[in-house]
């Protein structure tokens, strides 16, 4: 061993709660140089200028009104994935069966306006299909918390299965469904009548879904924060010795949480079936059910600034598909960029919480 | 400053901050060869962090470290052990399904030889009078062994500065004495040793000298014998303390809990309990004492309602004479009969509290529920926090910090003062003062105490058995489940207890 071991380069050091203003100011930092290698990566892999890009970025995401409505539909139904998935992890509930829980609404809502369609007046139909797949989504959630509650089964891998079942199941009615036979897809439903197609609201076929995000997201925040059932939601999150202690039901608690979360599922199903689409398909859901997932970790479990992080996805998302069309890039490119960005996001945090203290210089160095 | 070649170990202006927190302020610090060394200091006094930072755990902001008046780096606990320095944690670090040889030689860098790594384990375990069985699984062994494994293993490592924060948190009188048997060995041996505790009975037992830490600072080092007890108490707390723990005789004392033929498994379907029979009177503390896990934490949980009960009876006798029992009720149904009962569990932060929220929030644990309506009344719980932060003398930067950011002392008040905010007539404590300083365990006693005097029926699980003689009224002693006897706390003496905790049998006393 050496006579004197050199002081490390750098140790560190936890903060103590940092400010909000310092956490602001990390993150636009983190976003400042993730922009900054972006722009390196582009240059270099692709010989582009990088501020071309990322003009050719801001384009593809509002460069138009339409486009501008776009994003902000998509966000709207990030933000309301997330939200969904809000109260189960707060409770320490890993629920990655939003996918599922958005394709087993959006079938319940296909469902209604195949087959009652003709049957039934338009208020009616739309009425069942609010109900069908509110409680389908509901029924989603609620296998796995049951299994949970009762048998303490693992909530990861059951809401992970519910999901093969889900996609498997729409699956099977598009072809039982399917317009034109052998077509294997459902097509427009009721294309003439537009029976079952949400109604556009003050001429807009892309307000509904915002408006019902905003709402949905002010009344998630509420009833977590300011709510009894808030509050055992999160005393059972925390500690299940705890809820117990005080007599609160844990498995009550896990299913009347998961029927709520998978019935807001179910409500982003009905958005996308009977709102944007007028039709299902097995990827409807679109992977959103995941990325809700890391949107709500990256805002903590507060709803009220999952409005940012959905938004940054959303950009990030359209832009780069821009990027890819207009260069001639293709998707994976703009893969790498959100990856990127992502990364240097998440990883922000440990400087929000850590700071790095390097070896200071001193004269004892020089021996 | 380097005086007296004898000094193993001497800190010199060590500084350590967690964020806002000052852990350790300029501290100096000598450890001499051939002494014990007791490091006094309240709860959140920096203690343990002085420690860790010798031992390669944290690394400090600011100051030097010198080993045997060397000017020395400590990057890692590696660090620490190639400079001859072992720290025994107040929680083990051993791992359950290996062997205690397996345990010793665990991340050495050097070739596993089961015969000679035996050899040298008998070695040391002859020359100190250790007793473990080189080939016994962790998972197999009680409390004391499992500390002996890890003095072991610090001495294995060739140790020569020995630091054990709170040893005989866990045990029993007897297994203490026999440590303390050992570490005067290894001192007379030449090594440096330093013990951190809360028993000031200990202190003057076994150390030579004590080192006295108040707010991160060091206050200075006195040799044990020139100074008694209530002196070193000051000197930690910064003034005069009163450490009298006044009993006074049980008033209007009435059954109110009743327990007959308790017998419960816990989850693993192993026998926690077998036939427990007792009564718990109202305006009196019922003392149990045992080793830790002879059934303490099954029987109160029994009480309290979270404990499924294989057979017996727990009865609750109202102010009337009316019986109801308690046995398959959860606590929600239990606090809906009307019976107000209040439980301090062992686990704090894991069963009592949720670690995560603040203290208004915590306060709302018990009455979230109160008032119609789906919103929670927040403005209760908010008052109550300011009234127990004002009332326990809670050091805390307000009523919206987090718990877990409590030291342990006020993370314990905190709890207390919920359990007893609700004027229960059965108050129920697990180790109510474990890892709590000597001025916050005072404030505690005298909680109880006028609980007591309120006319409430107090169990106190505790493991200080001094204080259990002090505070108690009458003792339950437990052993391997079953009551071994219950004596009178004014006339029974400790080691009459001792024996109880280790043999059932002994004779019997009731009141």
């Amino acid at each position: 061993m050496n006579d004197k071991i050199k002081e490390p380069l750098f140790h560190i050091v936890k903060r103590d709660a940092p400010p909000i203003s310092r956490a602001l100011a990390v993150r636009a930092v983190a976003i400042i140089l993730a922009m900054i290698l972006c722009g390196i990566v582009t240059t270099v892999t692709t010989g582009l200028d990088p501020i071309q890009v990322y003009e050719s970025l801001f384009v593809g995401a509002f460069g138009s009104r339409r486009k501008i409505w776009i994003t902000m539909q998509n966000v709207s139904i990030l933000l309301l994935i997330a939200v969904a998935l809000t109260p189960a992890f707060r409770m320490r509930f890993w629920n990655v069966g939003g996918e599922g829980q958005i394709l087993a609404g959006g079938l319940a809502a296909a469902a209604c306006m195949i087959c009652l369609g003709d049957k039934l007046p338009n208020a009616l139909v739309i009425l069942c299909m609010v109900v069908g797949s509110l409680a389908a989504g509901a029924l989603w959630g609620f296998i796995p918390a049951f299994f949970k509650s009762r048998w303490n089964t693992n909530e990861t891998l059951s809401t992970l299965m519910m999901n093969y079942i889900a996609t498997q199941l729409v699956a099977f009615f598009t072809i039982v469904w399917e317009v034109p036979k052998g077509s294997g897809k459902i097509g427009i439903i009721n294309q003439d009548s537009n029976v079952g197609w949400l109604p556009q609201l003050f001429g807009s076929r892309y307000i509904l879904p915002i408006l019902v995000a905003v709402v949905i997201t002010i009344l998630m925040y509420v009833y977590l924060n300011y709510f009894k059932h808030g509050y055992e939601i999160s005393v059972v999150g925390e500690s299940e010795k705890t809820a117990r202690y005080v007599g609160i039901k844990v498995g009550k608690v896990i299913v009347r949480t998961m029927l709520l979360s998978g019935a807001l599922c179910g409500l982003v199903g009905l958005l996308l079936v009977g709102g944007i689409n007028h039709t299902v398909t097995t990827t409807i859901a679109d992977g959103q059910g995941f990325t809700g997932v890391l949107v709500a970790w990256m805002c903590k479990f507060n709803p009220l600034t999952m409005v940012f992080s959905s938004l940054l996805i959303i950009f990030m998302n359209r832009g780069a598909s821009e990027i890819s069309t207009s260069f001639g890039l293709n998707q994976s490119y703009a893969d790498i960029l959100t990856g990127i960005i992502l990364f240097f996001i998440i990883g922000c945090e440990f400087f929000i919480n850590y700071k790095v203290q390097f070896r200071k210089k001193s004269a004892k160095e020089v021996q | 400053m380097m005086e007296a070649g004898n000094a193993a170990v001497s800190m010199r202006n060590v500084s350590k901050s967690f964020g806002a927190v000052r852990a350790n302020h300029k501290v100096d610090l000598d450890i001499y060869k051939g002494e014990i060394l007791a490091l006094l200091g309240e709860n959140g006094s920096g203690k343990t962090t002085l420690m860790n930072m010798l031992s390669g755990i944290y690394f400090p902001d600011e100051g030097q470290i010198y080993i045997n008046g060397t000017e020395r780096i400590i990057r890692s606990p590696r660090d620490a052990h190639a400079l001859g320095i072992g720290m025994v944690h107040q929680h083990f670090k051993l791992v359950d399904v290996l062997t205690a040889a397996e345990n010793i030689t665990l991340g050495l860098h050097e070739r596993l030889n089961i015969r000679e790594t035996t050899e040298k384990i008998i070695d040391i375990c002859n020359r100190y009078g250790f007793d473990i069985d080189p080939e016994q699984k962790v998972y197999d062994m009680s409390v004391s062994q499992k500390q002996t494994v890890e003095i072991v293993k610090v001495l294995y490592r060739g140790a020569d500065i020995l630091i054990l924060d709170e040893p005989t948190a866990v045990l029993t009188p007897q297994e203490t004495e026999k440590l303390f048997t050992v570490l005067r060995k290894m001192r007379n041996d030449g090594k440096a040793i330093v013990i951190i505790t809360h028993k000031m009975h200990e202190v003057e037992e076994l150390s030579d000298r004590v080192a006295v830490l108040r707010g991160g600072e060091y206050i200075g080092s006195v040799r044990t014998c020139d100074m008694d007890v209530s002196e070193m108490t000051s000197m930690m707390v910064g003034h005069a303390v009163s450490l009298n723990i006044h009993r006074e005789e049980p008033r209007g004392v009435k059954p109110r809990i009743e327990v007959k033929g308790l017998t419960v498994r816990n989850d693993e379907g192993v026998l926690k309990l077998r036939d427990v029979s007792f009564t718990a009177n109202t305006g009196e503390i019922l003392g149990i004492a045992g080793i830790s896990g002879c059934g303490q934490k099954e029987l109160l949980e029994a009480i309290a309602g979270l404990q499924p009960v294989e057979s017996g009876e727990v009865v609750y006798v109202e102010d009337d004479g009316r019986r109801e029992s308690l046995l398959g009720k959860d606590p929600l149904s239990i606090s809906e009969m009307g019976v107000s009962l209040s439980f301090v569990p062992e686990d704090r932060l894991g069963m009592g509290l949720v670690a995560n929220m603040d203290i208004a929030d915590n306060m709302m644990l018990r009455t979230f529920r109160k008032g119609r309506g789906p919103f929670t009344d927040r403005k209760p719980s908010k008052k109550l926090a300011k009234e127990v932060v004002k009332k326990l003398e809670i050091v805390t930067p307000g009523i919206t910090t987090p718990v877990r950011r409590l030291s342990g002392g006020n993370v314990q008040k905190v709890l207390v003062g919920r359990e007893i905010a609700s004027e229960p007539t059965v108050l129920l404590t697990a180790y109510a003062v474990r890892g709590l300083d000597i001025n916050s365990s005072y404030t505690i006693y005298d909680l109880i105490n006028e609980q007591k005097n309120r006319g409430v029926a107090v169990i106190f699980v505790g493991e200080d058995l001094d204080v259990l003689l002090e505070l108690s009224d009458r003792i339950m002693v437990l052993c391997g489940g079953e009551v071994s006897g219950i004596l009178d706390a004014r006339t029974a003496d400790k080691n009459q207890i001792g024996m109880l905790m280790t043999r059932k049998g002994g004779s019997e006393h009731h009141e």
